[in-house]
């Protein structure tokens, strides 16, 4: 149940990983069901309709339908992977993924594809970078933004092993594979440190992670030292944020969500809390212009000059 | 001041009136002990849930998550008088339970929790919200060939809410034969009749355009709804929706058809004159 093959040249789109991972789920385990709503190609589920065609519903272009037919299929012992457009499948239906969903504390796994700005040209109302300020406002709500293909496949299997709600955010955009020590594993709610370092550290996940490591490696070169962490799980937020403020002194998160309510908030919340540092919250101010979604991260500074700049000022505003 | 006890019977229909009787005295008591409550559309309700849980349904209140009982999903989660009343009834919970009704910690909210309560088979109280679950469970059902029933019990204003619509599409469209839509079709909603909020009429021809097979029945009449709710579903193709006509607040002179009762609740001089009524 390895990770499909890279899309390009050392890239991966992460849709690929969901695919081949439900899939293989899916042939050992026959409660598994997939829930779509005109989504079958967007969630690259081809595959998984030609080898469980009985196994699939399409709700057709009905998200309040689609989320809650994953709550009455749970119901009758099913596992259902609700798999739809971030942006619609939780803005579109986010009173069913309250009530019928997390509420009603069903054993459902909610996708959210193509998330953050991967559909940049087609506009704010296509762009899902509210998605998890919505729902990490659902306590019982697991929220997984796995980074790489890896990931992508361990976080489905989590999901599937795991008896309650989970959302799991997915990209269209191409990331690369990250350096892991051999032996790696993953588990809802533990951030993954991809780096160590004294002087700050960045908190990020989905897209951004690889972005953060590069940062990190060219701030190394002028001798400042940060550590890296992978915060695939939002929610529960893993404590590794209080050893970061209180080892490093500073904390940068990036995103390729809003900056206000995802991961910066999530973090924000704690490090208040426990041991206050300076912060920067990177990520999308709001409603943003249409453009490719690399030319959004390189406007909005989420990439590695524009990670390293807000760490430099941030260890700046240490006292 | 509790509700006294009924004698079962062995004829069904008179039975079930003997139930309904019992659920409209103790939701009505609940709603005046709490005074708190949605009365009118419970009373509207009472008939349908007496003759689901006591002449249709198949379920073991001592094993209530077992996968081949028939499933109940009370979509109008305000009316949790009528609703826990016939849980109660049927075996679910203690009767005495009910006495908690809306008290802080009660399992007993205001709107239904099925992580608190056996019986309850999903969160309600936004409205719009059950048919769309039911269809994925009938969705399930029908997937293992399993032959248990699903029912679901809506308000008529609720249909307003648009989400009943893209299920009803999806119900049609998978042929869910297994899955039964009970409108309570009281023509009242909170602030006024249906008719002079968002039409509905005609609303059996909406259903029957949607591919529903469409039943109009007396909604408190006993036989009718045994008759139709207990008849096999085997063959018929389409799902059912009965638009079971009531009245809001029925059994109560003072409450019956009176729009004022969607969440009034009565003076002890009320409460008294409805258990003098509801003999």
């Amino acid at each position: 149940m390895s990770a499909a093959a890279p899309s390009r040249a050392g890239l991966f789109d992460c849709r690929d990983s969901f695919a081949a991972t439900i899939e293989a789920l899916a042939e050992a385990d026959s409660r598994i069901v997939t829930v779509v709503s005109d989504s079958v190609g967007s969630s690259k589920l081809g595959g998984f309709k030609k080898k469980f065609p009985e196994r699939m519903v399409n709700v057709g272009i009905a998200e309040q339908t689609l989320v809650a037919v994953g709550a009455g299929l749970a119901n009758g012992g099913k596992v259902p992977f609700v798999s739809a457009a971030s942006c619609f499948i939780t803005g579109r239906a986010l009173e069913q993924v309250k009530a019928d969903i997390a509420y009603s504390n069903v054993n459902v796994k909610l996708i959210g594809q193509s998330s953050g700005v991967a559909y940049g040209e087609l506009g704010p109302t296509h762009h899902s970078i509210e998605d998890l300020a919505w729902l990490r406002l659902f306590n019982n709500l697991k929220l997984i933004v796995p980074a790489d293909p890896w990931q992508t496949a361990e976080a489905i299997k989590a999901a599937a092993a795991y008896d309650g709600p989970v959302f799991v955010r997915v990209s269209r955009m191409v990331v690369p594979a990250l350096d892991r020590p051999e032996g790696a594993t993953f588990e809802i709610g533990k951030a993954e440190t991809l780096l160590e370092g004294s002087d700050a550290t960045i908190i990020a996940n989905g897209t951004m992670v690889h972005r953060a490591v590069a940062a990190a490696k060219t701030l190394a070169a002028e001798g400042i030292s940060v550590r890296v962490v992978n915060m695939a799980t939002v929610n529960p937020l893993d404590e590794a944020v209080i050893a970061a403020a209180t080892e490093t002194g500073a904390i940068v998160t990036v995103e390729e969500h809003s900056v206000r309510g995802g991961l910066g908030g999530a973090v924000a919340e704690v490090v208040i809390s426990t041991s206050p540092v300076p912060m920067r919250i990177l990520g999308f101010p709001g409603f943003v212009p249409t453009g490719s979604a690399d030319w959004l991260f390189d406007n909005f500074g989420l990439n590695e000059t524009g990670i390293a700049d807000a760490v430099r000022q941030t260890i700046a505003r240490k006292k | 001041m509790s509700a006294p006890a009924v004698p079962h019977k062995a004829d069904p229909v008179s039975d079930i009136a003997a139930q309904a009787l019992w659920i409209r005295r103790r939701s009505f008591q609940m709603v005046y002990e709490a005074q708190q409550g949605h009365p009118g559309g419970d009373f509207s309700a009472t008939d349908v849930l007496a003759t689901l849980y006591f002449g249709v349904m198949r379920f073991d209140p001592k094993n209530p998550t077992d996968p081949t009982r028939d499933r109940f999903v009370m979509s109008k989660g305000h009316c949790t008088g009528a609703f826990y009343s016939v849980l109660a009834r049927a075996g679910y919970f203690s009767e005495a339970d009910l006495s908690t009704y809306m008290k802080p910690l009660s399992k007993l909210n205001g709107h239904p929790n099925r992580n608190y309560l056996p019986g309850v088979e999903t969160n309600t109280g936004p409205l719009g919200h059950g048919l769309p679950v039911a269809t994925g469970i009938a969705i399930a059902g029908q997937m293992d060939g399993a032959d248990f029933r699903t029912f679901v019990l809506t308000g008529d204003g609720e249909l307003q809410e648009g989400s009943n619509w893209e299920s009803a599409l999806t119900a049609a469209h998978r042929k869910l034969e297994n899955l039964t839509l009970i409108v309570d079709r009281n023509r009242l909603q909170q602030g006024a009749r249906t008719e002079e909020t968002a039409s509905l009429d005609p609303l059996d021809d909406k259903w029957r355009a949607f591919g529903w097979h469409v039943e109009v029945i007396d909604g408190h009449d006993h036989a009718q709804l045994l008759e139709v709710l207990s008849a096999s579903p085997k063959g018929r193709g389409k799902p059912l929706c009965v638009i079971a006509n009531t009245f809001k607040g029925k059994g109560i002179s003072f409450m019956h058809d009176n729009v004022a009762w969607h969440h009034g609740v009565p003076t002890k001089e009320q409460y008294e004159q409805a258990m003098r009524e509801l003999v």
